[in-house]
């Protein structure tokens, strides 16, 4: 196994539904070891990519590698190296919850005995109940203890969370944080921002079954506006003409406005030209950035921000 | 405080336990849009090309009592009706005797799936909680079903009575056609209530439609009973009730009332039941299950057979009582045959098998295309798998497609089998018994023994269309239902016989009235596997979901 080459490399990725285009020439790079952040709106076409890379679907065209191999061809191989979390769980009424766990992670070629009661432990889940008797969280939790007490080099986890008590989604934060560092690659789709905000090196952001953006999330803030409130030494001139600045407000000596945060330099350089007697500058929060990317018309193709 | 007062009135008067159900019904039916007129058009051409037919194969009454003639025995009794009418075998007769029991099966399916359809089904995908969260009233959503199911074998009955009024064949009266129609109207009616005591027992819509259509084995298999000669058997039949209004003989309604009583009782017991479960849960309770997995589940067979267990262990019982119940007639078939020195003329003419013998054989012939539903319904079960979306965890294993399968395969094939022989032995167990003659049981295995090819190419069929047209699991159906048809109809039809061989059950040698034929199971055999392959090669190229 050669260490260097992406966990999962894809690109140009096309899959359609009879009339409906699920993926259009989407690309994703994971790198070794890393927890990659995949998002966007629903019907973006994350579900569609993670089955691709398992398999499930064949994807029209494009190419798609995972660890070094094909998803489509080595399956039983790469199987053996990776675990699934659906998004929707979906257990057999005449099995328990004991019984899915270990099935699944015996057809993976083995799993983890004491990583798993440990979890079972953890995630307070009872094994002996049946499939139906669970509610959403316990079927997700269930998926969940089986694909982490397997020893696998990769986790592909599709909206893993949605359905859990924020209990269980600390420890499913840990869990997820320990198997970073035991080297394991997670690729972890997911609406949930403080999750992503906590767990993620870097991220990936679809639209349409493209992708908009991808980088750590200082990176992406990067792209974002910083919001700035300061008050002045005198007059607030100049920061008008500047290229960047947003929503500029003048009230005497306070200014406030919004800047693009690649252009901050500029700004501050303006500000303390005039003379700065407080400032509290605000980056951009989270929701701000995904909001943005959610609902932005045009997908941007170099990565640069056009706002209006 | 008054208004809190009058508001609260206001509520309990419009809080019934009917609340929502015109809208209830209204959605129903536009759910059944499709499937209802298909069902309603489909027995009614078949019914009416049948009908049809007879001007044209049966001319004269010389040929029509001919008809009668073969129609006077125990094996013709066993498949089709008590034979009312026979001495006058007129067109009426003869539709009444040779079709009604054979369509009533089908209403009777059409009536069992349709109740499971709107209830059991509907709570275990969790739909329902949707609509009972809904301004909705306790018994809205079973009215609403009973309430479809009914509408459902109403307009079966109309259309039925205005197109065989309307053929104008002599003796196919406007009278006569309304009794036939209502008396199949009648027997879905019974069954749709069965279906919705049996919905509210099981928690999983499988087992509620099983026991369903469990029931109408054993109402189709009374009335066999019955009709060679322990009349009182028939009566326990809502199909007997339904044969003996006498449609197009001596037409008399009374026994339809028998079947409305029965269908009022179940329906009333279905609601009580209904107030006594949760919603979702049956009113069998599931015993939690291990902690952890045995080995044996752990393999694709062990696994497949995990889910499948309940099945098979049902289907192997059920089908070893059916053929039981038809072994203990056989004494019956030989008395017969004693007390009739014509018939015994007809037989040595015929040559060398048993009477009893040819018996057997068209009885092994019915259990064996009830016995291939079985491998039919593994491999629907393993569609279902897909849409629901839990073979996705399986395959996202190092479990690889076609191992996948092959666990499934295997028990549809291996259970196939079993349950044949099962019915096999059951048949030549109790034929044993109630004749005395010892042959019998090694006779009765080795017939079941040939029909297995036949059930095993049903279910490549199923498997074919598993791989390449997934969505069409269900057509595989028709090739039952036309190999039923073909058994059933087929020689009162005359139907060519390239007809004839398109029913792989057609191919079988008819043990044990014939010598063994080997040729003829090797190419089942064959046909089977290139069918297997042939699915199992589109199923690994296709998308999953
Ligand atoms: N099996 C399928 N058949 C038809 N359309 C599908 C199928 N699976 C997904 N789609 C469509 O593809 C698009 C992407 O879906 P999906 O990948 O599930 O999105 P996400 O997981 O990002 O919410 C959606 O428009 C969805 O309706
Ligand atoms: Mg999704």
């Amino acid at each position: 196994m050669d260490d260097t080459t992406p966990a999962i490399a894809v690109t140009g990725l096309h899959k359609s539904f009879g009339r409906t285009r699920a993926l259009d020439g989407l690309d994703l790079t994971v790198t070794r070891g890393e927890i990659h952040g995949f998002l966007g709106p629903n019907g973006s076409g994350k579900t569609t990519t993670i089955r691709v890379l398992l398999g499930l679907l064949k994807a029209d065209s494009g190419t798609a590698r995972l660890l070094g191999g094909d998803p489509w061809t080595d399956v039983a191989s790469l199987h053996r190296r990776l675990a699934y979390v659906p998004g929707d769980v979906n257990l057999w009424p005449n099995l328990s919850g004991g019984e899915v766990i270990d099935l699944l992670g015996r057809l993976r070629g083995g799993l983890d005995t004491r990583r798993r009661d440990d979890l079972v432990e953890r995630f307070d889940l009872d094994p002996r109940k049946k499939g139906r008797t669970y509610s959403k969280g316990n079927r997700q939790k269930v998926a969940i203890i089986a694909a982490l007490s397997s020893r696998v080099d990769l986790l592909l986890l599709d909206e893993p969370t949605a359905g859990l008590d924020p209990l269980m989604e600390a420890t499913f934060q840990t869990a997820i944080q320990e198997d970073r560092a035991q080297g394991r690659t997670v690729l972890l789709s997911s609406h949930i921002l403080a999750e992503v905000e906590a767990l993620c090196d870097r991220v990936s952001i679809i639209r349409n079954g493209k992708t908009v953006e991808t980088g750590t999330l200082a990176e992406l803030r990067h792209l974002t506006r910083t919001s700035i409130t300061a008050e002045l030494a005198g007059p607030a001139d100049g920061l008008a003409t500047l290229a960047n600045v947003h929503d500029l407000e003048i009230e005497g000596s306070k200014v406030r406005f919004d800047v693009e945060t690649a252009a901050l330099d500029d700004a501050l350089r303006q500000l303390t030209s005039i003379g700065v007697r407080s400032l509290v500058s605000q980056p951009p929060t989270l929701e701000e950035l995904f909001l943005r990317h959610y609902t932005e018309e045009t997908a941007r193709g170099n990565g640069k921000a056009t706002t209006s | 405080m008054s208004t809190t007062v009058v508001r609260a009135q206001s509520t309990r008067t419009s809080d019934s336990m009917l609340t929502g159900v015109g809208t209830l019904l209204r959605f129903a039916l536009r759910r059944e849009r499709v499937r209802m007129p298909v069902w309603i058009a489909a027995l009614t051409s078949l019914t009416v090309s049948t009908v049809a037919g007879f001007p044209g194969l049966y001319p004269t009454a010389e040929s029509r009592q001919s008809r009668a003639a073969l129609m006077d025995t125990p094996a013709a009794t066993a498949m089709s009706g008590p034979g009312f009418g026979l001495d006058d075998y007129t067109f009426g007769a003869m539709l009444a005797n040779e079709m009604l029991g054979f369509l009533a099966i089908f209403v009777a399916l059409m009536s069992v799936l349709m109740i499971s359809r709107h209830t059991r089904h509907e709570e275990e995908q969790g739909r329902a909680e949707l609509i009972k969260a809904g301004v909705v009233g306790r018994h809205a959503s079973l009215t609403a079903a009973l309430a479809v199911t009914v509408i459902a074998n109403l307009l079966l009955a109309v259309v039925l009575t205005v197109v065989l009024g309307g053929l104008g064949i002599e003796t196919i009266t406007w009278g006569g056609s309304a009794l036939f129609a209502v008396s199949l109207a009648m027997v879905g009616v019974v069954f749709a209530a069965a279906a919705a005591v049996s919905a509210q027992a099981f928690e999983h819509g499988r087992a509620a439609s099983g026991m369903a259509g469990a029931l109408i084995g054993i109402a189709f298999a009374l009335r066999a009973a019955g009709d060679m000669g322990i009349d009182a058997l028939s009566w326990l039949s809502p199909i007997g009730w339904a044969q003996r209004t006498k449609a197009y003989v001596d037409g008399t309604a009374w026994p339809l009332l028998l079947g409305l009583v029965v269908a009022g009782v179940l329906i009333a017991a279905a609601f009580v039941l209904s107030t006594r479960r949760d919603v979702g849960a049956g009113l069998l309770r599931p015993r939690p299950g291990a902690a952890s997995a045995s080995d044996a589940l752990s393999t694709p067979v062990g696994f497949a057979s995990r889910l499948h267990r309940g099945a098979v262990i049902g289907w192997t019982s059920a089908l070893f009582l059916f053929g039981a119940m038809y072994g203990s007639l056989a004494a019956e078939v030989e008395t017969f045959v004693e007390d009739n020195p014509a018939m015994q003329d007809f037989i040595r003419a015929m040559g060398s098998a048993s009477f009893m013998q040819s018996w057997l054989a068209s009885i092994m012939a019915m259990l064996a295309m009830v016995c291939s539903v079985f491998g039919v319904l593994v491999i629907a079960r393993m569609r279902t798998e897909e849409t629901a979306g839990r073979v996705e965890a399986v395959l996202s294993t190092a479990l690889t497609r076609t191992k996948w399968v092959a666990g499934h395969l295997a028990v549809a094939l291996c259970g196939g089998a079993v349950v044949m022989l099962a019915s096999g032995l059951g048949l030549g167990l109790s034929a044993m018994a109630s004749t005395g003659d010892s042959a019998l049981l090694a006779d009765l295995l080795g017939a079941a023994l040939a029909y297995i090819p036949a059930v095993w190419l049903t279910t490549g069929i199923a498997l074919m269309l598993f791989g390449l047209l997934p969505g069409a699991v269900h057509a595989t159906w028709v090739v039952l239902g036309y190999g039923l048809f073909i058994g059933m109809l087929g020689p009162l039809l005359r139907l060519p016989s390239w007809l004839n061989n398109l029913s792989p059950f057609s191919h079988v040698p008819q043990l044990p009235a014939v010598e063994v034929e080997v040729t003829p199971l090797v190419l089942l055999t064959v046909v089977a596997a290139a069918l297997v392959s042939a699915g199992l090669a589109a199923f690994r190229r296709r998308d999953i979901g």
